[in-house]
């Protein structure tokens, strides 16, 4: 019976509608989508964050060592060896070898037992590889498989993973990404309590038309239908409002980043919202206010509407 | 067209509006439903139009048993009955043109048809060339013709008028009882509740009495 035409028609009329009735209540239209906007923006400010967050810490991974002390018997020359062998390991970014002889050196300059050490015959220091993981190699699990890898070795006595703050870390890291789904789920549910209130009231300011539209022949999709893309719109509005308010965040921030990332010696660049957070963002944003408007008016046009008695 | 059997009506606050109505209006015909204010009449013209439903008893309007069409269905039903209120109930803030358009912009009307359909209604109730205009800029009488404009233009079989002349001079009302006529005589069944009994008298038609909710007179066979 509905043509393609007359469908697109009668959805036409029903956008430019509520396109029409948003730009005649700017007013209104602006604090509630302002509201939606700040509501979907937080929770995009904090996932930026902590995705810069886990980016910067990328370069960490470096900062990761693994110390492979040598059996005592073990020569420098075998040291060599193994130091060649492990550097065309899997996931093993560099090695560098420091000899008992380096070692002992070391800790003579710098821990003033200069003249104990002298009374020892023996170097009671072994020869210790200090292995630099690979950064895409760098995640607890591959360090905890490579340092077995390792520790199988018969010259090797003891291998060492700095890793604790690693793992420390990436939980405070996977605290802060759950808090921010919790956040993002809470400020949801607020955008379509808002939105539902709008369209409430402007459900309940024009009952007089909706009043009419049923009593001659109108169904309820089609009085819904407007208050629906009403919905939409702000959601779509809300969602604009929130990127400009990130990026205009992140355009702040910027300077201080830098000098924090200039401090540690970095180059560091803070990163915007992905374009699929970005799209995220508009859909989420559409779909929330679709929502509060199909709460709304499922509520109040079913009261209001005649033929109920 | 119209046929009530045994017709009660209990409003929620307890008062019987309609009781042990019984009465038939035949395709075609046009009919006067008259009586003193709180006789009921405005009661028989909302379960006529299914904006109520009767408590009691059977009411099957253009072969549909109205306590018993699902909500979901009282639109479409509603598309088959022009509704003409004393207040008219026109839409305030928008022209001529998109108040008579609306019955047929709730249904799948082109928009050529619509065009076409309203100009069509608007000349037989004489307001041709005013649809740019708000219903504020035309006076009582040619409001309410706005309102019987609207209630024609999707062509329905039966017309229900609720006091259309309430608000209207002798000379206006006569003009708007006169629209009726026609609609009758081309084979619309009008259904008007007035209590103007010159009007009713003038026009020679069958009257519908009612006094506290009973039939006092004007029974047909």
């Amino acid at each position: 019976m509905a043509s393609v035409s007359n469908w697109t028609a009668r959805h036409g009329h029903a956008l430019i509608s509520s396109g029409g009735h948003l730009a005649r209540h700017a007013f209104a239209t602006a604090l509630t989508v302002i509201v939606m906007g700040l509501a979907l923006a937080l929770p995009l400010a904090l996932d930026m964050l902590v995705n810069n967050v886990r980016g910067a810490t990328g370069d960490f991974s470096d900062a990761v060592g693994i110390s492979v002390y040598l059996k005592n018997q073990v020569s420098e020359q075998t040291a060599k060896q193994l130091q060649q062998t492990l550097s065309g390991h899997a996931g093993v970014a560099s090695v560098t070898l420091i000899t008992a002889a380096q070692a002992l050196e070391e800790f003579r300059a710098q821990s003033g037992f200069g003249a104990a050490l002298d009374a020892l015959t023996d170097n009671p220091l072994p020869n210790v590889l200090a292995v630099r993981p690979a950064p895409d190699a760098a995640s607890p699990a591959q360090l905890e498989t490579l340092r077995r890898a390792i520790e199988a070795w018969p010259e090797v006595d003891s291998v060492q993973l700095d890793r604790d703050w690693l793992v420390r870390f990436n939980a405070i890291l996977e605290l802060m990404r759950r808090a921010v789904l919790i956040t993002a789920v809470l400020l949801a549910a607020g955008v379509i309590a808002v939105v539902g209130n709008t369209i409430r009231l402007e459900i309940r300011s024009r009952a007089a038309e909706i009043e009419v539209t049923q009593l001659v022949g109108g169904s309820r999709a089609f009085v819904r239908r407007p208050f629906l893309y009403t919905g939409v719109l702000y959601g779509l509005i809300a969602a604009a409002i929130a990127w400009g308010i990130v990026a205009a965040a992140r355009i702040a921030l910027a300077p201080s980043a830098q000098f924090l990332a200039a401090a540690y010696g970095q180059k560091f660049v803070l990163a915007g919202p992905s374009a699929e957070e970005l799209g995220i963002l508009i859909l989420a944003g559409m779909v929330l206010g679709w929502l509060g408007a199909a709460l709304a008016s499922a509520r109040e046009i079913a009261r209001s509407g005649p033929g109920n008695g | 067209m119209i046929r009530f059997e045994r017709v009660s009506k209990r409003y929620p606050n307890g008062r019987e509006a309609l009781s042990d109505l019984s009465f038939e209006i035949t395709q075609g015909e046009m009919v006067f439903l008259t009586g003193r204010s709180g006789a009921g009449k405005s009661s028989v013209l909302k379960l006529i139009a299914l904006l109520e439903r009767p408590t009691r008893g059977i009411l099957v309007v253009n072969g549909e048993n109205t306590g018993k069409l699902p909500l979901r269905r009282v639109h479409l039903f509603r598309r088959h009955i022009g509704i003409v209120m004393q207040d008219h109930r026109l839409l305030m803030d928008r022209p001529v043109f998109d108040n008579v358009a609306l019955p047929l912009i709730v249904t799948d009307t082109s928009f050529k048809e619509i065009d076409r359909r309203v100009r069509a209604a608007l000349d037989q109730v004489g307001l041709l060339g005013k649809e740019r205009l708000l219903p504020l800029e035309l006076s009582v009488g040619e409001q309410q013709r706005v309102g019987i404009a609207r209630a024609i233009v999707s062509k329905p079989a039966l017309l229900v008028a609720d006091e259309p002349t309430g608000n209207l001079d002798a000379t206006l009302a006569g003009e708007v009882m006169g629209l009726f006529g026609r609609f009758n005589d081309v084979g619309v069944t009008v259904v008007v509740a007035t209590h103007d009994q010159h009007l009713v008298e003038a026009s020679g038609r069958r009257q519908i009495v009612l006094e506290d909710g009973r039939l006092t007179a004007g029974r047909a066979a």
